[in-house]
Parts: structure tokens; C-alpha cells; sequence
């Protein structure tokens, strides 16, 4: 075992500090030691995308990424885009649009496309799926997500313009 | 898949770097996105006692473009290159090969330092960068030295950098002509079975200079100067595609793996190289 370290996050601005191993994956940090569990654990290998969370401004995956090296910064997984009593458009329009289906792979998704939408506000659908490329679905076939990513950037535009 | 325990090390500076890597020799390794390394790590082929994270280290994160050349430090991610306008304008080609690296989660994090430095022959960057003859610079304990992208790669995971050495920076001289990344990959996020870098000078209806190299078709990258003499003095027609495919193909020595056996593997590159070549001659 190595000595731990100081560690110091901000999670859906909730500042957290803990001693841990440098060793400890940032997803089990989030999982087993913050309890915030809707970054999911699937591959475990950087392929699927279901432990996505969003870091300093990056969609990051956070299987691959070491508790040492978040330390300092700022994080927001899906409890932080939106609850069941203040859903997210996002979250909303894959409801809405059968985005899911088992939902596994849902919070990494909707935590990626709140990202894309951030930088890309009106995206073309093929624009949304080289976005999304880092996120697998295996039940949706992904038609139906890539219509709730179209809905909900309709949805926030409108929202943005009728609010100025 | 948890790794190994380490001593996890995060500098502010160059200096406080080399000494940990003086103090720890082999067992000392640095990182940059750790897009490689983790995964590695997690499945415990690379063992690390001393991981020294780089993300602190400042003066590596900038793109800089004057009139001869380019300069990429070595934490510049895939997305940064993606997202820079100017260089875009300047090497087009590097846009066009980041976006076919990996995902857009991989992209944040994985820097064109680590893609270069690594050594897989996998990676897409080191054969781009001996396309466009672009040097290394590496800092060790005896200061900085240039290694051009050539002669960096001497096999899978053997480079000409010393493990006492961080590779800090890329230059690249400002290229000309036009120029196309194509590659073949089985799925997102997966290695090239091939990849080609083709940067092409038209001038009068001939071509005039061909830079040609492939990724992931030996244990190195390859950079065929035999197949772009082939088309250099051509217009380009299907003869001399046909010459540069079969110089090409003198050049690299894939192997079997599960992306392929080793004639499926020299028929993709042939693929590959010709849409290549076609794609950066469309563009002259």
C-alpha cells in the first residue's frame, strides 16, 4: 500500500476532503466513498462512457482517471445536472422521446450531451452522433437519443430566447 | 481493476520533474492524460512505483504558428488541436487525423505529447508527425535536444528518448500543399488496421513533392520516402498510385492480430494509401 493523500474535490459544488490512496479510481471515489451513484461502472475500460462526469469543463470518463489527479478540481456528475423534482430538458426529452430503455447507460449519456449542448447549443444530428461517439447504448440503437439531444437543444433554445 | 500502489507526484515545475526521475530512474514514469498509461496500469501490464502527474508543469499547453513552423507543446490535447482555429488554417491535416482519434472523452484528456512519446504503434500522431517531418524536443538532466520524428522510433514502446528525458514540445515546419489523414478502424475508439498521412504539392498539373507515412502496419510508424518518390513528377494517375501502393507495401511488415491477417492487413493499407493519395490530390 502507498501512504495516502490529502484529497481535495468540488462535487456538484459540494466541497469533499478525504485521505485516499492516489491509486483510487476517480468512480469509485464518486460510487463507494461520496455515494453519488449515477455514474454508472460498465466496461471499465474507457470504452463506454457510462461513468462519464463532467471535470473542470471536460467530458472525462472517469474510470481513467485517478483520484489524485481530480484533486483540486471541480466535478459534476448527473445528481448535479438534475433531480426528479427540477429535471434537466435533457432529461425531460429522453423521457419524452424513449431515449432509454434498461437506462444504464443514461447518466453518462445525458452527462456528455449537457456538455455538447453547452458547446454546441443548435447541433445537426451528426453533429450529436460524433458527439456522443464516446457514449454506448445497447438496447435504443440510438435513434431515439439522438432525437431527445435534437428536442432538448430546441427546448433550451426556445427557453433562451423567450428569456431575453 | 485496481492498479498497482504508487507514490503519486504532481510538480509545478520542469525541475522538480527531472529530479524525480533522477532519484527514481525506471520505476519513475511520467504522465500527461494518462489515456494510455491508466488503462495499462489497471490491467497491470505497466507497473509504475512512481507516477509524476505533468498537469501542473506550466509552458506545455500552448500552440504556437509563425511563418516557418509550428509548435505544439506536449500537454496540447487531441480537442485543443481540434478546436484551434489558426491551426486549422496552417496544418489542416492534424484536425483531420484528432478527429479520428478515439471519442470525444478520450480527446479531452489525451494529449499529442503522450500520443508521440508512448511509442504504440498504434497511435495515430507519430506517423502524422513523420509525415510532416516534424522533431521532438526532449529535456533530460543535460538540458534540451531535437529528435526528428523519423528517427524517434526504434520499436513498439522504444523510442530514441532517454527514461531520464520528458518530451516537452513538437515543431513541425509549416506545411505546404495539400493533404489528406485517412484511416480504417473497426469501430470508434478502436486502433487503425491502416492509416495513412499524405501531404502533396501540385504545380503544373504534376506533383512536385509527396510525403507519405503509415500507422500501425510494422512496430514503428512508417514513413515511405519510396512511395512518395513514386508519385513525385506524375500527375498522378492510376499508374502511379499503383507504384506509390507497391512501394508502400515494401516499406511496412504488419503482423497478424485479431484486427486481421497479414494479407488483409497489406490489402487495407493499399486501400488506404490510394484514397489517400486521391483525397489530397482532390484538394491540390
Amino acid at each position: 500500500m502507498s501512504k495516502k493523500m490529502h484529497i481535495k474535490l468540488r462535487v456538484n459544488g459540494k466541497e469533499e476532503e478525504f485521505l485516499a490512496e492516489p491509486r483510487e479510481l476517480l468512480i469509485y471515489t464518486l460510487r463507494e466513498r461520496l455515494n453519488i451513484t449515477g455514474p454508472h461502472i460498465g466496461c471499465e475500460t474507457s470504452h463506454c462512457g457510462a461513468c462519464t462526469v463532467t471535470i473542470d469543463g471536460k467530458s472525462v470518463k472517469s474510470c481513467t482517471m485517478f483520484v489524485a489527479q481530480a484533486s483540486g478540481a471541480e466535478i459534476t456528475t448527473i445528481e448535479g445536472i438534475g433531480g426528479s423534482d427540477d429535471l434537466h430538458p435533457l432529461q425531460t426529452a429522453f423521457k419524452e422521446h424513449h431515449g432509454l430503455q434498461c437506462g444504464f447507460c443514461t447518466p453518462g449519456m445525458i452527462t456528455r450531451a449537457a456538455k455538447l449542448l453547452e458547446e454546441t447549443p443548435d447541433p445537426t444530428e451528426e453533429e450529436i452522433r460524433f458527439g456522443m461517439a464516446g457514449n454506448l447504448c445497447r438496447c435504443t440503437g440510438y435513434q431515439n437519443i439522438v432525437k431527445s439531444i435534437l428536442a432538448a437543444a430546441a427546448e433550451m433554445n426556445a427557453a433562451k430566447e423567450a428569456a431575453e | 481493476m485496481i492498479p498497482a500502489a504508487f507514490e503519486y507526484y504532481r510538480p509545478k515545475d520542469m525541475a522538480g520533474v527531472l529530479s524525480l526521475l533522477e532519484e527514481h530512474g525506471d520505476d519513475a514514469r511520467v504522465m500527461a492524460g494518462g489515456h494510455s498509461l491508466i488503462p495499462m496500469m489497471k490491467l497491470r501490464m505497466a507497473d509504475v512505483p512512481h507516477l509524476i502527474d505533468l498537469q501542473d508543469v506550466g509552458g506545455m499547453s500552448d500552440i504556437e504558428i509563425d511563418s516557418e513552423s509550428i509548435k505544439i507543446g506536449a500537454l496540447v490535447t487531441q480537442s485543443d488541436i481540434i478546436d484551434h482555429a489558426g491551426l486549422a488554417e496552417a496544418a489542416p491535416i492534424l484536425r483531420e487525423a484528432a478527429l479520428q482519434i478515439a471519442d470525444p472523452q478520450v480527446r479531452y484528456m489525451g494529449t499529442v505529447g503522450g500520443n508521440v512519446a508512448n511509442g504504440d504503434p498504434g497511435n495515430d500522431m507519430p506517423g502524422l508527425m513523420q509525415c510532416l517531418d516534424a522533431s521532438f524536443t526532449v529535456v533530460g538532466p543535460d538540458g534540451e535536444r531535437d529528435i526528428p520524428a523519423r528517427e524517434f522510433y526504434e520499436a513498439a514502446y522504444m523510442t530514441a528518448r532517454e527514461d531520464e528525458e520528458v518530451l516537452t514540445a513538437i515543431t513541425i515546419p509549416l506545411p505546404k500543399g495539400s493533404y489528406a489523414y485517412e484511416k480504417q478502424k473497426r469501430k470508434i475508439g478502436d486502433y487503425a488496421t491502416a492509416a495513412a498521412a499524405v501531404q502533396i504539392i501540385k504545380d503544373g498539373g504534376k506533383c512536385v513533392s509527396a510525403s507519405i507515412a503509415m500507422t500501425n502496419l510494422s512496430d514503428t510508424p512508417i514513413y515511405s520516402a519510396n512511395a512518395g518518390a513514386a508519385l513525385v513528377g506524375t500527375s498522378v494517375d492510376s499508374a502511379a498510385l499503383k507504384a506509390a501502393v507497391a512501394a508502400m507495401l515494401g516499406d511496412i511488415d504488419p503482423t497478424e492480430d485479431n484486427r486481421g491477417p497479414v494479407a488483409f492487413k497489406n490489402h487495407v493499407a493499399g486501400i488506404i494509401l490510394s484514397r489517400a493519395i486521391e483525397r489530397a490530390w482532390s484538394r491540390a
